[in-house]
This record gives C-alpha cells, sequence and structure tokens, in this order.
C-alpha cells in the first residue's frame, strides 16, 4: 500500500540496478533533496545550523567514511578521531600557506592528505585482523593527537596549540570564521555530504566495493577467487580516510572554528563515529546517517525536553541523556543487531506487502 | 531574498527578546565529566550571588536577574550548543569557565556583539581591548598568573634565582600551554632553566612526569592543572616527597578538592589567587539568610565559602557591578549586551565599592579601559594549611611583571588582529 510497486517495471540492467530501485524511495530522495538544498537554506538559524545540522551532516560523512572500512571492508578502526584530526590540520596548514587557493580544494586536499596518512596506518592490516588491529589503529588515535601536540609546526607555533580558521570565503560569501551566516555554513556542508554519501553508494555498489565485500567475508576464499587483499584493503583504507578527513576538515574549519586537538579529536570522538557506524547498521549508506543523527539529535532533543520544556536541573538531565542514550543503544543492539539501517529494510519489505502479508 | 527573511526572522528576535527577561545571566556550568568537581563549587557562588541580588534587592537597579543555566560538560561542542540556544534569549555576558569553549566564543561573540567575561583563564592577549573589543579577563590572566609564581619564588630567594630549576608540569591543552611562553621570557630575565612537563586530559596518569621530577630534583614546581589533574599531581608530589612548599598550583590548582585527598601531608602546597579566601565576610550572612534558608542555594548548597566557590561568587559580583555601572551610564534600568559591554569597559573596583557590598579587601582594585580590558594583574599567594583544612594568604597582592608581559601581549594580540583583519579601536 505505502509502497506501491505495481506497474513500476525495469526493463534494462541499468534501471534494474540504480540506487532506488522503487519509484516511491527514488522520489522520496529527490524530495529529501528539494528540501534539503532549497528549503532549509531560508529558514536555517544559528541554533539550527550549530547545534543540529552541521554536527549532523558532518559526522554523516566521518560515519560514511568509516563505515567503507568497518563495514565494507570488514577492517575495524578505532583511529577515526587522529585521522580526523589529520584532516583539521592539513586544512588548517592549507589555509594559512595558501590563503588565495579556495577553501573548497583545501577541504579536498585535507582529504587526499588523510587519505594517504590512513594507508600508512592501513598497512599493518596486511598482516593483522580484527581485534589487533583495533589496537593498531588504536595506537595511531593516540600517535597522531600526539604528535599535533607535541610538534609547533602544526599550529603555526600559536601560544596555546590551538589551531583557528581565518575567515575563507567560496564566491565572495564567507564559509568560515566568525561572520559566516548559517546557511552559508549549512549548503558548504551539505555539498560535501552529498557529494560523499554519491560517491560511496557508487563505489561500494562497482567492482571495489565488491571487492572490499569479498575481503569482508572471508579473506582467504578471497583471495582464490583473484582479489588482491594488498590493494583491497589499501584501497579500503584509503577511501576511508579520504572521507574521514573531508569530515575533519569541516568539523574544524567550520563548525567549532578553533579547536584544541587532545578535547576534540580524542579517542571519545573515535569511538563516537564507531557508535554511529553500528547503530546505523554496518555496510550501509543510510545507516551512516541514520546513526549519526541518532547520536547527533536524540542528546540535543533530551536536553530540551529535560532541561527546556520540564525545566529539570541540567545536571540531572546529563545524567539522565547518558543514561536513555545508553540504554536506547543497548536496546537497539539487541532488539536489531544490524542497526536502524536494517530495521528500516525490514519495515520497508512489511510495507511493501501491506496490509496482505504471507 | 534570502537574506530579507533571514533579518526579518532576527528582527522579530530581537524585539521578542526585551518581553522575555529582564536581566538575563547565562551560567554556562558543568556538574558532569571529568571537571564537575570544581565546575559544581563555581556554579554554585555564581548562582548563589545573583539569586541573593534577586531575593534581597529585587534585582540589579530594580530588574530582577533572570538566570539560565546550561550545561557543557567541559566540552567545546555542548558550550557551542549552549551558546547558540542561548544567545537569543538576550543574555548580557558569558563566562564559560573553559579555555577551550573561549576560544570557539571569541569569534562568535564578537560577531553576534555579546561581551565575554573570562576571568583568569581564556585568551591572555584578549587583555588588549584595541584589538578584541568583546572580549574581558579582568582582574587578572595567566600570563600575571606565570609572573605571580616566580616573583613569589624571587622573593623567597632574596631576589636571585640564577641557575635554579623550575619544572612546569601543565595540562596539555590550550589552557596548560599559555603560561610557556611568560615563563620562558622570565626565564631569560632571571636565568632560571625550565623544565616543560605536560600531562594529557584529564590527568590522572602523571607517573612518569614525577618520576622525572624525582630524578633531576627542581628546586620549584609549578603547576598548570584543573579537576582531576590537580588531585592526582599533589598526591604523587607527596609520594616522592617534594617539599610542598616549593610546589606552586596557579589559581586553577588551588582549591579543597585538590588538597584534601592528599591528606596531611599536602600541608603547606601553595596556590595563587586573585581574590580573597573564606567566608568571614558580611556577604555571607545575607547568603546565608537570603538564599540558604529560604532554600534558594545553587546544587547541594556544600560548598558555600570554598576557594572555588568564593570564585564564582566574585565572577558574579563583578557581572553585577558592570551591570550598575552599565546601568548608570545609560540611565536605564533593562540594559542590552551592547550596553553591558560599556559597563564592563568602564568598570572601577575600589575598596570602598567592595565593602558596600559585603566583600571588604576581598579582592584587588582595579580599573578596566578601553586599552586595558585585564585590570592591572594583581593577585596573591595562598597556603593550604592541612589541620585546619583550609587555604590561607600568606602575602599581599603583589603586581604581575608588567615589563615581560606588556611586549608578550602586544606581540600576540597584534598577530590576531592581523590574521582577522581587525582594525584597531581605542584612538
Amino acid at each position: 500500500m505505502f509502497y506501491r510497486e505495481a506497474g513500476d517495471f525495469k526493463t534494462s540492467y541499468v534501471e534494474d540496478g540504480q540506487t532506488f530501485p522503487i519509484k516511491f524511495d527514488r522520489y522520496r530522495y529527490y524530495a529529501v533533496l528539494i528540501a534539503a538544498f532549497a528549503v532549509v537554506p531560508f529558514i536555517i538559524n544559528d541554533y539550527w545550523v550549530n547545534a543540529v545540522f552541521l554536527p549532523f551532516l558532518i559526522y554523516s560523512i566521518a560515519a560514511i567514511g568509516l563505515n567503507i572500512l568497518v563495514g565494507y571492508c570488514g577492517q575495524v578502526s578505532l583511529g577515526t578521531g587522529g585521522f580526523m584530526a589529520v584532516g583539521a590540520y592539513a586544512c588548517y596548514k592549507l589555509m594559512t600557506a595558501f590563503p588565495e587557493v579556495n577553501i573548497l580544494f583545501h577541504v579536498i586536499l585535507s582529504g587526499g592528505v588523510t587519505a594517504a596518512v590512513c594507508v600508512l596506518f592501513g598497512l599493518p592490516s596486511l598482516r593483522i585482523k580484527g581485534f589487533y588491529l583495533a589496537v593498531a589503529t588504536l595506537a595511531a588515535q593516540f600517535f597522531l593527537v600526539w604528535l599535533f601536540n607535541r610538534v609547533p609546526w602544526f599550529y603555526n607555533y600559536s601560544a596555546s596549540g590551538q589551531i583557528s580558521a581565518p575567515e575563507r570565503t567560496v564566491f565572495g560569501v564567507p564559509v568560515t570564521g566568525a561572520e559566516t551566516a548559517p546557511w552559508a555554513a549549512y549548503l558548504f556542508c551539505l555539498v560535501f555530504t552529498v557529494l560523499c554519501a554519491i560517491l560511496a553508494r557508487n563505489l561500494t555498489r562497482g567492482m571495489a566495493g565488491r571487492k572490499w565485500m569479498a575481503i569482508r567475508d572471508m579473506d582467504i576464499a578471497a583471495e582464490i577467487i583473484g582479489v588482491n587483499p594488498l590493494r583491497a584493503k589499501l584501497t579500503a583504507f584509503m577511501i576511508s580516510g579520504f572521507f574521514v578527513g573531508i569530515a575533519g576538515a569541516l568539523f574544524f574549519a567550520v563548525y567549532l572554528g578553533a579547536v584544541e586537538v587532545g578535547e576534540a579529536f580524542g579517542i571519545t570522538k573515535s569511538f563516537l563515529v564507531l557508535f554511529m557506524v553500528i547503530i546505523g547498521g554496518l555496510g550501509s549508506i543510510f545507516g551512516s546517517f541514520a546513526g549519526a543523527a541518532f547520536l547527533v539529535l536524540l542528546p540535543v532533543l533530551l536536553k530540551n525536553v529535560l532541561v527546556g520544556t520540564l525545566g529539570w536541573p541540567t545536571d540531572l538531565a546529563a545524567h539522565l541523556e547518558f543514561m536513555i542514550v545508553g540504554g536506547l543503544i543497548v536496546v537497539f543492539l539487541i532488539a536489531e543487531p544490524h542497526g536502524l539501517a536494517q530495521l528500516w529494510r525490514v519495515a520497508k519489505e512489511k510495507l511493501r506487502l501491506w496490509p496482505f502479508p504471507h | 531574498m534570502k537574506k530579507t527573511i533571514f533579518s526579518a526572522a532576527v528582527a522579530a528576535v530581537m524585539a521578542a527578546a526585551p518581553a522575555l527577561a529582564d536581566l538575563t545571566i547565562v551560567d554556562t556550568s558543568y556538574r558532569t565529566g571529568p571537571y564537575a568537581a570544581n565546575g559544581i563549587p563555581f556554579s554554585d557562588g555564581y548562582q548563589d550571588y545573583f539569586t541573593l541580588l534577586n531575593q534581597r534587592d529585587g534585582g540589579i537597579g530594580g530588574e530582577k536577574i533572570n538566570l539560565i543555566e546550561c550545561e557543557t560538560g567541559y566540552n567545546t561542542e555542548k558550550g557551542v550548543e549552549c551558546y547558540e540556544s542561548t544567545k537569543g534569549e538576550g543574555a548580557l555576558v558569558y563566562q564559560p569557565l573553559s579555555t577551550g569553549i573561549t576560544y570557539q566564543l571569541i569569534p562568535k561573540v564578537s560577531a553576534d556583539g555579546i561581551p565575554l567575561h573570562t576571568m583568569g583563564y581564556g585568551r591572555t592577549s584578549a587583555k588588549n581591548g584595541k584589538v578584541f573589543e568583546w572580549v574581558f579577563n579582568y582582574p587578572a590572566n595567566y600570563w600575571d598568573g606565570a609572573s605571580h609564581a616566580v616573583t613569589h619564588i624571587l622573593d623567597q630567594n632574596d631576589g636571585d634565582i640564577s641557575g635554579k630549576t623550575i619544572a612546569l608540569v601543565y595540562h596539555n591543552s590550550a589552557y596548560g600551554k599559555e603560561p610557556i611562553r611568560t615563563l620562558e621570557g622570565l626565564a631569560e630575565k632571571h636565568g632560571f632553566n625550565l623544565t616543560l612537563l605536560p600531562v594529557d586530559h584529564p590527568g590522572q596518569e602523571q607517573k612518569s612526569q614525577w618520576l622525572q621530577i624525582r630524578r633531576e630534583k627542581p628546586d620549584y614546581v609549578v603547576m598548570w592543572g584543573w579537576g582531576v589533574m590537580n588531585q592526582v599531581a599533589i598526591q604523587e608530589a607527596v609520594n616522592i616527597r617534594f617539599p610542598m612548599e616549593n610546589f606552586i598550583g596557579v589559581w586553577w590548582s588551588g582549591s579543597e578538592n585538590d588538597v584534601k585527598a592528599a591528606g596531611e601531608r599536602a600541608d603547606g602546597y601553595k596556590a595563587l589567587t586573585f581574590h580573597n579566601i573564606g567566608s568571614d565576610y558580611p556577604v555571607y550572612d545575607d547568603i546565608q539568610k537570603h538564599v540558604v534558608d529560604t532554600g534558594n542555594a545553587a546544587g547541594a548548597g556544600d560548598q558555600i565559602g570554598s576557594v572555588l566557590y568564593n570564585r564564582g561568587m566574585y565572577a558574579a559580583m563583578l557581572a553585577a557591578e558592570a551591570i550598575k555601572t552599565a546601568q548608570e551610564m545609560h540611565g536605564t534600568s533593562v540594559i542590552n549586551a551592547a550596553q553591558m559591554r560599556d559597563g564592563m569597559e568602564n568598570l572601577e573596583m575600589t575598596e570602598e565599592k567592595m565593602a558596600a557590598i559585603g566583600l571588604p579587601n576581598f579582592g584587588p582594585e582595579f580599573k578596566v579601559s578601553c586599552e586595558n580590558h585585564g585590570g592591572n594583574g594583581f593577585g596573591a599567594v595562598s597556603q593550604w594549611d592541612a589541620e585546619a583544612g583550609e587555604f590561607k594568604l600568606i602575602t599581599e597582592y603583589f603586581q604581575s611583571d608588567q615589563e615581560v608581559l606588556a611586549p608578550l601581549i602586544e606581540e600576540d594580540s597584534m598577530g590576531f588582529a592581523e590574521e582577522n583583519g581587525i582594525e584597531l579601536r581605542c584612538n
């Protein structure tokens, strides 16, 4: 009923293989895109952009990046915070060293730098797997944070060790710095999020993605059927690093504007993004968005309800927030270990058959 | 089109704001997280003072104070969220009590036109009002603190500390790194050696740093810590039997929370301060009568008179005095953020004023001006008396070494102005 498929015929392989094969899904997707680009920028204000939209968009990119590595290629990584820091610091160094270059290119280049660093730390993945690899990437997390704290070159020798984003513009509109209009920051991040999602979606359903999934499911079998594990694993690290680096650059330059590496890119950030991926659903682009939305929006919503509406003490609300979010995570993972994406997938299946289930 | 809708929305919010509240003050507190032990007393003091003004005097200049609390957890992202969610309510001033959040907010408040008061923390070079129009850090800043510690050590050694070694144990963040530049300048001037020992957030792990101190035996240890880091450092110092009177913490490392855990042996530990200590002031009788006894005390109400409670109250008192100044200047009792800024810029704290409030000799006298947003840099040294269970002031208020600090502040703030294309004020 809700998902009418009657009359939705496919007459070619291209049509059959599209991202949203069901018409209803496809139109919903277009509607979301139109709303995101043409409606939200007009009604957005400082609060919504800084508390809700920017973190959601930026964490979505990071979650997509990590999902490629963990969800699609099966390489557990706890180094996301450190890699985001690489993106942020690369962006900072580029912004200050080449002020005449457009910030768009700096963000993309920061992704490239992070991809290179990520490949470097991905090398152990050729020998070790699972928990051992998680520990190796954990080392990357601590090493990178230590490095950015230790070497003054990275923060241009500033007294406090903080990096802060100078004002940069796109088509004459500032997108970083204090004078940024909410809609400009939002659109800037939205463009990156949409492009990253489309890129990731197409990579994961192409040859590269099939190789990753083969490695994830059984690496020896994959090798026998002709997948080069070295290339598959390292490309996964590279692509993942690229996305995570872009997320880090946007997180620093557009969202926060000033960053202290230990505080902003500490181990908690790695866990946060990993939780997003797990709750959202491993191996799903939609899951990355769902997970980011869950972990970004829920605390803000709870805070507004508990403190804003009910008027409870802030410390009580903060503690309750931890308990509720934590509890929900546990419940979710017990009820649906494959995350929100799987929940959605099942719901969709049911809706397609409704009201006549088998 | 986009702009008109947006500015119409902003105008609607602006028009609605004054009707919402009288004088809105935001307390961006942290009662959770690794720094909660220090965040709670500060926030309690901050709130209790405003509650006192509401209960006893009916607010300031006849206007009630509308206090909004927002929990940051010492986390910069949450701090930004708090700022964005409260600024529309007509907040007069922000005091985030976190250097990280301060750095986030400096560009934002400058764009939004809301004053930021970072008392004894934040960006030191914000003292230069020519560059930082909306940021204030009176009565003292980190670099003053670094200088106070060295001056105190100089006094102990008859003015000669060449060849001595001072170790700086610091929180490895913007906050902890802030004094390094000054200490390097002072080391050059006075000829002492400086050893830098960073401790990573949140600071429980300090074994290797104290092992190094034990091995190298520096003559003095200066500490820039916050939260759990302080407790651990003092405990470690006790463990290696470092002479406590040679161990000096900055003002953020000198509360009861920090020393009590280490027990008797912490006796003699020194900490800097820029306000007085204890609860032997007339204003505390009023707080007891109007706030505690009426059941309006913030938090659990068990922090009254502690060092950080006093500091929170002092911060609130300075804000209240700035509001009074602004009300007098503009001839209106309902002031906005821009008028509040004028009030802060023309604030003058004198002994008579403080005595009239019920806090005689509580803090140093200072005067804020257009060029100088940081006061005169007076501070004192306090010492922990384990037996009495309290800190005691052991020196008078003395001024920091302006000869070393002034050029550093000039250099750093001018760098900021150049980076951000800021035109200098106060001409």
